[in-house]
């Protein structure tokens, strides 16, 4: 780094701290004081945290997986994951699953809900790569990148027309662009209590499901890529496509499986958050897009478990900030906390390990 | 130059890290440009502001136009349609036409919300009021619904004479001198006259109503949270210092995040703080819809916590995007629904549904008003004179309306102040009584 952008750098973490730090310093004994009077809340927020930063990592590993093999930024990928989540309101509906369905009629559609959800957005994000970014591949850095957020908007248009098929299905409510109700299909039991712990931290079976499912799709994608021969290609040709070729590789079959995965990934979050939050939206893929690229920079992007540490992270901020500062200024910490860690790690908290040269 | 070239094709890897870093933040702007890209897209935006493009006295054109600027798109639409229905009703009963047919009245609803944006849009709201101003056929603007829009909307108005009347604009600050910013009303004035009146009374009655209302409904203490829009903060804001004033324990009063994806970890906090009732000052389009789902996920049930919230919400849309969590959902509005009006407003209802064989949504008997009150002040005029329009609608007295008789004070505020407080029962709003803003 030259001496001139390290100073621009530090200047803007002064900045960030100045201008944040009298609302977090002068507040520090009341949220201390807070802490201590009911720690459970804390406990509480953490946990809150923790789901939502699952959720985030989910869609933070598509951007990671396409970033680490071939340096592009997917813009489309949050909006793919909202295809995901109209996907599955679809294969629901078909079933014609309501609010409060028994778990027991419900869990055969939520497979095939993830199936179809997974396999719909895998096709669409390999057809994306193989017409919206291969033919780019060889051309500047900037050209793929404009090309996919392009991608990104005909994604949002389409998840538009989607929400305006109410003639076809059901669910899609009285106007396209409305956000939709999912079924709320897992239970709210609370397990704490019913494992008679007397405690006021809830922690619900819909939790459970999303925590477990979230983990079982990350270490599912990280053994994959660690022992898995297609995962051991995908490395080598992360690492140097040249002569991953000359070793006899197929890299372009390689790319395509990366963004095929990517993609089952981004349809199996759109399930899930869809399936936690109970709402599908059309916009909902560039929020979370956003977010979850950010957690991707954050970890180290081109990381996967760089991936699912900024995920977790910036879950458990912002319960944080809505806990113990105010709402309005959860984004900013976010973004501080982001630029921060930029300032001092430019490769992400993690980065350092990726593109290791054997 | 050809190192450059075989620079930009090897495709992979061997970025050193600043660069990493650097492309990190180049993107953070491109991903900024595509946001604001995709909410300020709009086909007009670029129609030459008309200022000057008065059209006082003599074009003594035969056809007079009405344009109204409502949100057409987004989940407005269902609330807009019907806003829209009363206005071609009030048109057609006159067989659209004004001074014994001397004058044809034509009508054109413009949209100003955009689909990127999926609620109005500065831009577009804006190149609607230039269209307005700039087509010397146009003598009134019927509109807006959105508060914010309205700011936009009225000085460019103003400068050119058009006479604009909100059948939904409920922003004390528009019209009221002291009740907004220190500013307001006057900088939405530039010619120092005023041309906008609305047909529904004021928040700063309706958030005075809904706080005596929550405390007649058992509440004790509560939590407001706003949209940090123009209009849900001015009403939460009301709400709060009445709140305060009759006694209710206000716990906390903060803006959300209207994108947000889900809203679990601010529902834990304010559930930890153990409220009878959160009022939410806002709109449907703000997230309403997950924010009462998620109040109703973190274990807030409906028979423990009450949850209320202005006009803004008081549609279909937020039973849709709320589903069964709306359930007991309760929402003020300034005025009273179609379905229980009484005399010429019953007759009105009985026409509208004959007429468009739907159920009216709030806002349409202020849009029958609205358009009413505009043909009344042209009837007045008789010729293609903004200015003399303007000051026919704006000098309404003792207007027979199918709300009451009514009158616009010197601020273009309407004298009727009933309002009205329904809940969400079996899926519909339902209305549960009159209340008073006193």
């Amino acid at each position: 780094m030259k001496r001139w952008q390290r100073i621009l750098l530090y200047l803007a973490v002064a900045y960030v701290v100045l201008l944040l730090g009298p609302i977090a310093g002068f507040d520090l004994p009341r949220i201390v004081g807070a802490i201590a009077q009911s720690p459970e809340v804390l406990i509480q927020q953490l946990l809150v945290g923790l789901i939502n930063g699952a959720i985030i990592a989910i869609i933070a590993l598509g951007y990671t997986l396409v970033y680490g093999i071939i340096e592009l930024i997917n813009f489309a990928h949050g909006d793919l994951y909202m295809l995901g989540a109209f996907a599955s309101l679809t294969v629901i509906n078909l079933f014609g699953l309501e609010d409060g369905a028994s778990l027991a009629t419900a869990i055969v559609p939520m497979l095939l809900a993830l199936v179809i959800a997974g396999l719909f957005c895998g096709g669409l994000n390999l057809l994306t790569e193989r017409y919206a970014y291969r033919p780019l591949r060889n051309s500047s850095r900037l050209a793929p990148l404009i090309s996919a957020i392009g991608v990104s908007f005909i994604f949002q248009n389409l998840g538009l027309f989607w929400g305006g098929l109410k003639s076809f299905i059901p669910g899609m409510g009285n106007n396209a662009a409305a956000p939709k109700t999912f079924p709320d299909l897992l239970p709210r039991t609370d397990l704490l209590q019913a494992l008679g712990i007397q405690t006021s931290v809830a922690f619900t079976v819909k939790d459970l499901v999303v925590l477990v499912v979230a983990a079982v799709l990350m270490v599912g994608l990280h053994l994959f890529v660690q022992y898995t021969r297609p995962g051991k290609a995908m490395r080598a040709t992360a690492q140097n496509p040249m002569a991953a070729r000359i070793m006899g590789i197929n890299v372009d079959q390689i790319i395509a499986l990366t963004f095929v995965l990517g993609g089952i990934l981004a349809g199996s979050a759109g399930l899930l958050v869809a399936l936690y939050n109970n709402t599908v939206v059309f916009t909902m893929g560039f929020t979370a897009g956003l977010r979850a690229f950010t957690a991707a920079v954050l970890g180290g992007i081109g990381n996967i478990i760089g991936a699912m540490l900024g995920g977790v992270l910036i879950g458990v901020l912002s319960a944080l900030s809505d806990q113990y500062l105010s709402s309005r200024w959860t984004n900013a910490w976010v973004f501080a906390v982001l630029v921060i860690i930029l300032a001092f790690r430019p490769g992400g908290l993690l980065g350092e390990n990726v593109q290791e040269k054997v | 130059m050809l190192k450059k070239l075989q620079n930009s094709r090897t495709f992979v890897t061997g970025m050193p890290r600043v660069g990493l870093s650097r492309l990190a933040l180049a993107l953070w702007v491109a991903s900024l440009c595509a946001s604001c890209a995709s909410s300020g897209s709009s086909p007009n935006a670029g129609a030459s502001p008309a200022a000057g493009t008065t059209a006082s006295g003599s074009t003594d054109s035969s056809t007079l136009k009405i344009v109204s600027s409502l949100p057409m798109t987004g989940s407005s639409l269902g609330q807009t349609q019907t806003i829209i229905n009363g206005i071609k009703q009030a048109l057609d009963e006159t067989n659209s036409a004004a001074c014994d047919g001397k004058i044809k009245l034509e009508y054109e609803p413009l949209d100003d919300a955009t689909a990127a944006a999926g609620k109005w849009d500065p831009a577009q709201e804006t190149a609607n009021a230039n269209q307005a101003a700039a087509d010397p056929n146009i003598v009134a603007y019927i509109g807006t619904y959105n508060s914010g829009a309205a700011k936009l909307a009225i000085p460019i108005l103003n400068q050119a004479d058009v006479v604009m009347v909100s059948p939904a604009n409920t922003y004390p600050g528009l019209t009221k001198p002291g009740k907004g910013e220190p500013n307001e009303p006057n900088i939405y004035y530039p010619k120092n006259t005023r041309n906008f009146a609305r047909v529904v009374p004021a928040d700063d009655l309706q958030g005075v109503a809904a706080a005596n209302w929550a405390k007649s409904l058992g509440a004790k203490r509560v939590y407001i949270l706003d949209d940090q829009e123009l209009y849900g903060k001015g009403i939460a804001d009301i709400f709060d210092q009445t709140a305060k004033k009759i006694g209710l324990e206000v716990l906390g009063h903060e803006g959300i995040d209207a994108k947000a994806a889900d809203y679990k970890a601010l529902m834990t906090k304010i559930k930890a703080l153990n409220p009878d009732l959160i009022y939410f000052g806002g709109i449907t389009q703000n997230n309403a819809g997950q924010l009462i789902k998620d109040a109703r996920n973190v274990g807030m049930t409906n028979d423990k916590v009450k949850i209320m919230g202005p006009d803004g919400t008081f549609e279909q849309a937020l039973i849709d995007a709320a589903g069964k969590d709306a359930e007991g959902y309760y929402a003020t509005f300034g005025g009273v629904p179609g379905k229980e009006l009484t005399g010429a407003g019953k007759t009105w209802y009985e026409n509208y549904k004959t007429k468009y064989n739907a159920e009216p949504e709030a806002y349409a008997s202020y849009g029958y008003e609205a358009a009413k009150v505009v043909v009344n002040g042209i009837n007045q005029v008789c010729k293609n004179d903004r200015a003399a329009i303007r000051d026919a609608v704006m000098g309404t007295k003792d207007f027979k309306g199918l709300l009451g008789t009514w009158s616009f004070d010197a601020n273009g505020d309407t004298s009727l102040g009933t309002m009205s407080g329904n809940v969400v029962k079996d899926g519909k709003f339902q209305f549960v009584s009159v209340i008073k803003a006193q």
